[in-house]
């Protein structure tokens, strides 16, 4: 995981003896093919957007045409979006739904990646296939039977009714990821927390958690960022604009009749809530890379 | 001295008592919210698929056993859906494999530019599902989109298909928004894997005189397999599930209906409980095979994992 910091190969190249002086800092001469590739990819990322954002900023016979570049750029569809309450209440439930599943599955994870990272326990490997198993469970198979429990209990378009079943996709990726974070923690530093008498909980509390604020950091995010995105759940077990979270309201926006053309206001609430996302991204870049790739290579 | 030595195994078993106890405790809540909120619905989806519920009078149903599942396995649309399911998880896995492994390769240059890259490489990741299909679907709307009009413009084919209402195009676009968005996912997984292959190995092949391609498939991608592996893993298990592009896109249509949408569709749409229960159990039932088959056959690095912590 520290791998993956921007040094490594400077210092790989620094300790080639050979290495002329402007390489030094670990920079080479592309081929200019290899040069081609890298704007390919990067317009490949980015093209997209320009298009999305593009969209957004047009309107009538603009949008209709086309253009590449907006001749009458208009903030229209963005003040449509805003005034629209069932918009504003989806991200409201989105922001709340997100905020309470990643603390829960947070404190809940937190316990169990200690108890799966450092401590002795019987079917430990058992315990983390079964964990690691229900990453895979396709979200339909709990969404169904889900959205007959809950219309009989009332949980059914809830906001509660959803963290629920979300947790349970939550809980596996922050306890998988915490616990790669944990392992990579010197045990030296419990054994003294022991020497000095400290129980098991106690080194966990006072010592672990504090070394692990970054790992927790970015497992929030990724948590967050997964909870945010999920679409089937929140489709299935809601109806109205009460409970619904963000990415079903605009997936309905497009619900309207095939003759108008909504995709300029959509397109307007796609940017909106891309925005902090992108922000997240890009100024926590480091530590979204380090989870993504947490226990993914030994070493 | 000799009292001392007499002690301390008694005193590290008890402590291995209580520290097995404590892992318990720590663990049982996570197990308990897993099964209560996976188990429970799953063995109770298994019990709503071997009935048939009324669509008029609520709370009518009766039992007809594997009837669903039955009905299901001989109908056309569950085989259209699997097929369709397996067509974009094999066009998807396999292009953000290969286009993973480029980018992988490209972000372990060193470069001026490359912390630029790597930051753009991974925006499309911010994306939501959701909107990744939305943007595609402004690239490739007839007469607004940015492909269309390029396509039309340069007099190629495609710029005047209505991409996504015509069976293939609708595909290709449902693969592109996934590869676009899954892409800087994979690459990293790959550039994991590819830091940590030493320096030293490649120094050796420069001086047997292997060529850059020759070191590229004789010594990076062996090493690499374990990384390509677990991305392909984790890209597969994803695309088999696919819901949310397909929804937004086409709402199923045109080929593109994957197995998650149908179970929907039927238990949403058309109200059909113990249809729709039927269906999501055997798209359940498909992914796990599908995972066992890979974690046995291709994930030796998972065993590993399991192994060691035992």
């Amino acid at each position: 995981m520290s791998t993956l910091t921007a040094e490594r190969p400077t210092a790989d190249l620094a300790k080639r003896p050979k290495a002329p002086k402007r390489r030094l800092r670990g920079e080479s001469k592309l081929h200019p093919l290899v040069w081609v590739f890298v704007v390919a990819v990067m317009a490949f990322s980015l093209i997209p957007f320009y298009w999305l954002v593009n969209t957004s900023l047009k309107k009538g016979a603009s949008l209709s045409q086309g253009e590449l570049f907006p001749s009458q750029p208009t903030l229209e569809n963005y003040l449509v979006v805003f005034q629209n309450p069932e918009f504003l209440l989806a991200l409201r439930n989105s922001v709340i739904i997100a905020v309470v599943t990643t603390t829960v599955a947070l404190v809940f994870a937190s316990f169990a990646a200690y108890a799966l990272a450092r401590l002795k326990m019987r079917r430990k490997a058992m315990i983390l296939t079964l964990i690691l198993s229900v990453t895979t469970f396709p979200a339909i198979a709990i969404a169904a039977p889900m959205f007959s429990i809950w219309r009989e209990i009332g949980l059914y378009d809830t906001l509660l009714g959803l963290i629920i079943p979300k947790l349970t996709f939550a809980l596996p990726l922050a306890i998988y990821t915490l616990t790669s974070f944990f392992k990579e923690i010197p045990r030296e530093l419990e054994e003294s927390a022991y020497m000095d008498g400290a129980t098991p909980f106690v080194a966990f509390r006072k010592v672990i958690l504090p070394l692990a604020v970054p790992g927790l950091a970015t497992t929030a995010i990724l948590v967050f960022i997964s909870v945010w995105n999920e679409f089937l759940l929140a489709v299935t077990l809601t109806t109205s604009p009460e409970a619904r979270p963000v990415p079903v309201a605009i997936a309905f926006f497009s619900g309207t009749s095939e003759f108008d053309q909504p995709l300029g206001t959509i397109s307007a609430a796609s940017v909106i809530i891309t925005v902090p996302l992108v922000i997240l991204v890009l100024v926590c870049q480091k530590r979204i890379v380090s989870g993504m790739t947490a226990g993914a290579v030994k070493g | 001295m000799a009292t001392r030595t007499l002690q301390a195994p008694a005193k590290t078993s008890g402590r291995d008592r209580a520290e097995r106890k404590l892992a318990f405790r720590m663990t049982a809540p996570s197990l308990f919210i897993m099964a209560l909120v996976a188990a429970v619905p799953i063995g109770y989806a298994i019990w709503l698929s071997l009935n048939q519920y009324s669509v008029r009078t609520a709370g009518l149903s009766r039992f007809v056993g594997l009837e669903n599942y039955v009905n299901a396995l001989a109908s056309q649309e569950w085989w259209a859906a699997f097929g369709q399911t397996f067509l974009f998880a094999g066009l998807s896995v396999s292009l953000e494999l290969i286009l993973g492994t480029a980018m992988a390769l490209l972000l372990n240059l060193a470069f001026k530019g490359r912390a630029v890259l790597r930051t753009v490489v991974l925006l499309p990741y911010a994306i939501i599902t959701v909107v990744s299909a939305i943007t595609w679907q402004t690239m490739f709307q007839p007469n607004m989109g940015l492909v269309t009009n390029v396509l039309s413009a340069l007099g190629l084919p495609g710029g005047d298909v209505v991409w996504l209402g015509e069976h293939g195009y609708a595909m290709a676009v449902i693969v592109m928004a996934d590869v676009w968005k899954t892409t800087p996912f994979a690459a990293l997984i790959i550039l994991a894997g590819l830091q940590v292959i030493s320096a030293e190995t490649y120094e050796a092949a420069e001086l047997d005189g292997a060529s850059k391609w020759q070191t590229f498939v004789n010594i990076t991608l062996p090493l690499l397999r374990p990384a390509i592996v677990l991305a392909a893993i984790f890209r597969t298990m994803d695309a088999l599930r696919v819901f949310d592009l397909p929804f937004v896109l086409t709402r199923g249509a045109n080929g593109t209906e994957s197995m998650s949408m149908l179970a929907y569709t039927q238990l949403r749409e058309n109200r059909l409980v113990g249809e729709g229960s039927a269906l999501s159990i055997l798209t359940f039932l498909t992914v796990m095979v599908v995972s066992v088959i890979y974690v046995r056959f291709a994930g030796g690095n998972i065993r590993d994992v399991a192994k060691e912590e035992q």
